[in-house]
């Protein structure tokens, strides 16, 4: 199980902030794809991933990275503090 | 070296007269605030941040600006939630023996605080509300250091 965490538009695309997933997915881009043939809502946050960013674990990484031993991730648009 | 990461208020004028009070080794302190701009219709700013993350994040940047400058301290803080047009949104802070090298890590806080800290902001207006979009040059500032 990796708690999978939504934040701003992808939040509101999929209507949820948190939730847990079991999946035997080895990559993030593994996961996307998973999520994405759940349903039309994920279908539509996942849609563009270059416009996408994603943290595992609280740090910023990639699409391709291996999910062995992440317990979060989290999927978010490009930042905009300051 | 600090982050505080709020919901509420806080008073610029306090926080840099708190700011490295009872030191002597400083010779430069600058500090930039960060504050919600209208350019006609803005009700508020909604921001939004992934705690934990956010904190790690700044707590990261702020080591990297302290070692590569020799800063003899730094703060940053960095509101979430609603904001109203006027309000202050962020503060940075920095001190230094000289005032090149505070001027130079203030900049460089600001610069990575735009794109590499998990904040997300959202403008509500009469229209609705709208994320605001990244902009390349914001990614591009990140270059120059």
């Amino acid at each position: 199980m990796i708690d999978v965490l939504y934040f701003a538009w992808v939040r509101e695309r999929i209507g949820l902030s948190k939730e847990k997933v079991e999946t035997s997915a080895e990559t993030v881009a593994g996961l996307v794809a998973e999520l994405k043939a759940r349903e039309a809502r994920y279908e539509a946050a996942f849609a563009d991933v270059s416009a996408l960013r994603v943290a595992l674990d609280q740090e910023l990484s990639d699409f391709d990275a291996p999910l062995a031993g992440v317990r979060e991730i989290a999927f978010f648009p490009p930042m905009t503090g300051g | 070296m600090a982050v505080r990461v709020q919901s509420d208020p806080f008073d610029p004028g306090a926080e840099l007269t708190a700011f490295a009070a009872e030191r002597t080794d400083i010779g430069a302190v600058v500090s930039f605030t960060g504050v919600v701009r209208d350019d006609g219709g803005l009700r508020a700013m909604e921001i939004e941040h992934y705690p934990g993350m956010t904190e790690k994040a700044i707590a990261e940047i702020e080591v990297e600006a302290m070692e590569r400058w020799g800063l003899k301290d730094c703060l940053v803080i960095h509101r979430f939630g609603h904001l109203a047009p006027g309000e202050q949104i962020m503060m940075v802070i920095t001190a230094a023996g000289h005032r090149g090298d505070a001027f130079a890590a203030a900049e460089f806080l600001m610069d990575y605080l735009k794109s590499r800290a998990p904040f997300w902001k959202c403008e509500v207006t009469d229209a609705g509300a709208d994320w605001v979009a990244a902009k390349d040059e914001d990614e591009d500032a990140l270059n120059r250091w």
